[in-house]
């Protein structure tokens, strides 16, 4: 449905202060390391939107289901029978069990629920989390790239250097171990990935995994990866990297009940490593976040127990916008790789002669759609948009006609 | 019928209008594929009809739904079939079902006005021979039909940019 957020409240323009003044407070009082960290590329596009009437969004990074509605109700049953107070710093154990039990069945990946998951505020507190636990100040983090526009801010809050190891669209957006070897330094630590992708819709294979995973034990580095798209795989099977035996003992995994279980705001997911590394990441839980909200944990014990078909048909609901939207993409003169997970498409914009920045402020502007500039999520995302096909199908019909009609305007 | 049929069921069950040529590409299948399948299955009358839902009071539509629960004397030869076939035929019941429980069948009857509903009840149904007992509860207020929720505007708030 498209929207008028001139209409909507509490997205106001309220952070508009006096420059002159926020400068000044700036240089007195804001670290050097908070300054290091660039603003969001997108402010420019949200306060357009405030403007604007009848826009339909693909600019959205999360679902448009409602949370299952019987792990809404477990999250109320919390609420109520007053299981309000702090977890356990790991989290539940009954959750902590049943994440266990979900990983080995669903991806063959095994961690102990005792010392090997830690129930995070969402993969984003596990991004830092993992970041701070294995980080040390100067040392070199490849992020795959594009990717979540957290990855490389963690880094740099850690005190460590982002490295961007670019996945283009040639590439099919994948890490390839050419790519790999020619960015690895004495001074590298970490890998931190993201598949299936955002923004791209990129997955890494089995074969895809294995052709890096040797290039990581030879030159003893670790892995972060981030699963939250894993339940959104189109074609075949997600292949987690801790499967793979070289790669258990140096890799860190993130996954969440965000994006399979369209829970984004109850910030719940985990983190998964060897004992040791889930040890000091767990000091650092403790003291930041010290428990996963509750009610959201009892909630994610319901999403594992009972949401099995919810999430199905959610993943069925996608798997078909996915095909009918990049058909249309491609009928209108946008190429665009067949996403093969999550629920984006970012084809290219560079057959238009726009930027992507140009191209996502005009498309707007212009025709009402909201998308995100490929720019946004790195360098390898310049000359591609990223368009959620999180709208109901309706909304991506007209959406497919409006940027038609507004390339053909160019 | 195989798994894609299924599927096709699935999303014509959300949305019949949707065009065969859409259909076919988001499931992967070709358009003369999509209506190949349509048209066996509408032969074989596993699709019925295409149809909408209508919230009729928000058209203005000062209309009178009940829920009559009837009793019945089951016929030796033909069970519940030969009066429910009876009752079914009348337009104004608009769904007619057997259920187990303290009753047996259970109709939606939709007439004008409660006089019309009372009178069509007592006195074409209540009078058929086989009918013991009928209870009838008129509806105040549709929360959800055929999966659509009417008090509510379904969808989710959400931010028009995230990462």
């Amino acid at each position: 449905m498209a929207v008028n957020y001139r209409e909507v409240k509490g997205s106001s323009g309220s952070h508009i202060v006096s420059e002159r003044r926020l400068s000044d407070t700036r240089k007195r009082y804001v670290s050097e390391r908070a300054e290091m960290i660039p603003p969001s590329g997108i402010r420019k596009f949200f306060d357009l939107l405030l403007t604007m009437n009848d826009v339909i969004s693909l600019g959205v990074g999360e679902p448009d289901f409602n949370t299952p509605w019987n792990v809404s109700v477990a999250g109320i049953d919390s609420v109520e029978r007053g299981a309000t107070a702090y977890t356990s710093n790991k989290g539940l154990e009954e959750l902590r069990d049943l994440i266990s039990s979900y990983l080995i069945s669903r991806y063959g990946t095994s961690y102990d629920p005792q010392n090997e998951i830690i129930i995070t505020g969402g993969v984003s507190e596990g991004l830092d989390l993992a970041v701070r636990t294995v980080v040390d100040p100067g040392d070199e983090v490849l992020v795959a790239d594009p990717c979540y526009v957290s990855y490389s801010p963690c880094v740099t809050l850690a005190g460590g250097i982002p490295i961007t190891l670019p996945c283009p669209a040639e590439d099919e957006f994948r890490i390839t171990p050419d790519t790999l070897m020619e960015k690895i330094t004495r001074k590298t630590k970490l890998l931190m990935m993201n598949f299936p992708n955002n923004p791209t819709g990129g997955v890494m294979k089995q074969g895809d995994l294995e052709a890096i995973a040797d290039i990581l034990v030879d030159h003893d580095l670790l892995l972060l990866s981030d699963e939250i798209y894993s339940e959104l795989t189109y074609e075949g099977r997600h292949v987690s990297p801790a499967s793979i035996d070289s790669l258990w003992e140096r890799t860190i995994t993130l996954n969440g009940f965000s994006k399979a279980y369209s829970m984004t705001g109850w910030r719940v997911g985990y983190f998964c490593a060897p004992p040791e590394i889930t040890a000091a990441a767990l000091k650092i839980h403790q003291y930041v976040m010290l428990c996963a909200p509750t009610m959201s944990q009892y909630a994610a014990v319901e999403a594992l127990k009972h949401a099995e078909e919810a999430k199905d048909r959610m993943v069925a609901e996608f798997r078909m916008r996915r095909n009918l939207f990049v058909a249309g993409l491609n009928r209108i003169g946008l190429p665009c790789h067949l996403p093969k997970g999550a629920f984006y498409a970012f084809p290219s914009i560079e057959s238009t002669g726009l930027s992507d920045e140009d191209f996502a402020e005009r498309l707007l502007v212009e025709h009402q759609v909201a998308v995100a500039p490929g720019s946004a999520f790195g360098p390898s995302g310049i000359g591609h948009i990223r368009c959620a096909y999180a709208v109901s199908r309706e909304d991506l019909d007209e959406a497919v006609k409006r940027i038609g009609e507004f390339i053909d305007s160019l | 019928m195989d798994a894609k049929d299924r599927e096709i069921l699935r999303v014509l069950e959300s949305d019949s209008r949707i065009g065969h040529e859409d259909l076919g590409t988001m499931l992967n299948l070709s358009k003369a594929e999509i209506i190949k399948r349509i048209s066996a299955m509408e032969k074989t009358g596993v699709i019925r009809k295409y149809t909408a839902v209508i919230d009729w009071k928000k058209a203005g539509d000062d209309g009178v739904t009940a829920v009559v629960e009837v009793k019945v004397s089951p016929e030796s030869e033909f069970g519940y079939d030969r009066i429910a076939d009876r009752v079914a035929r009348f337009p104004e019941v608009k769904s007619l079902r057997l259920v187990t429980g303290s009753y047996d069948l259970q109709l939606i009857v939709c007439g004008r006005t409660m006089q019309e509903v009372s009178e069509f009840v007592s006195g074409q149904i209540a009078s058929l021979e086989s009918i013991r007992e009928t209870v009838t509860h008129i509806v105040m207020k549709t929360y959800k039909e055929y999966g659509c929720e009417l008090q509510r505007s379904e969808g989710v708030e959400r931010l028009p940019y995230s990462f």
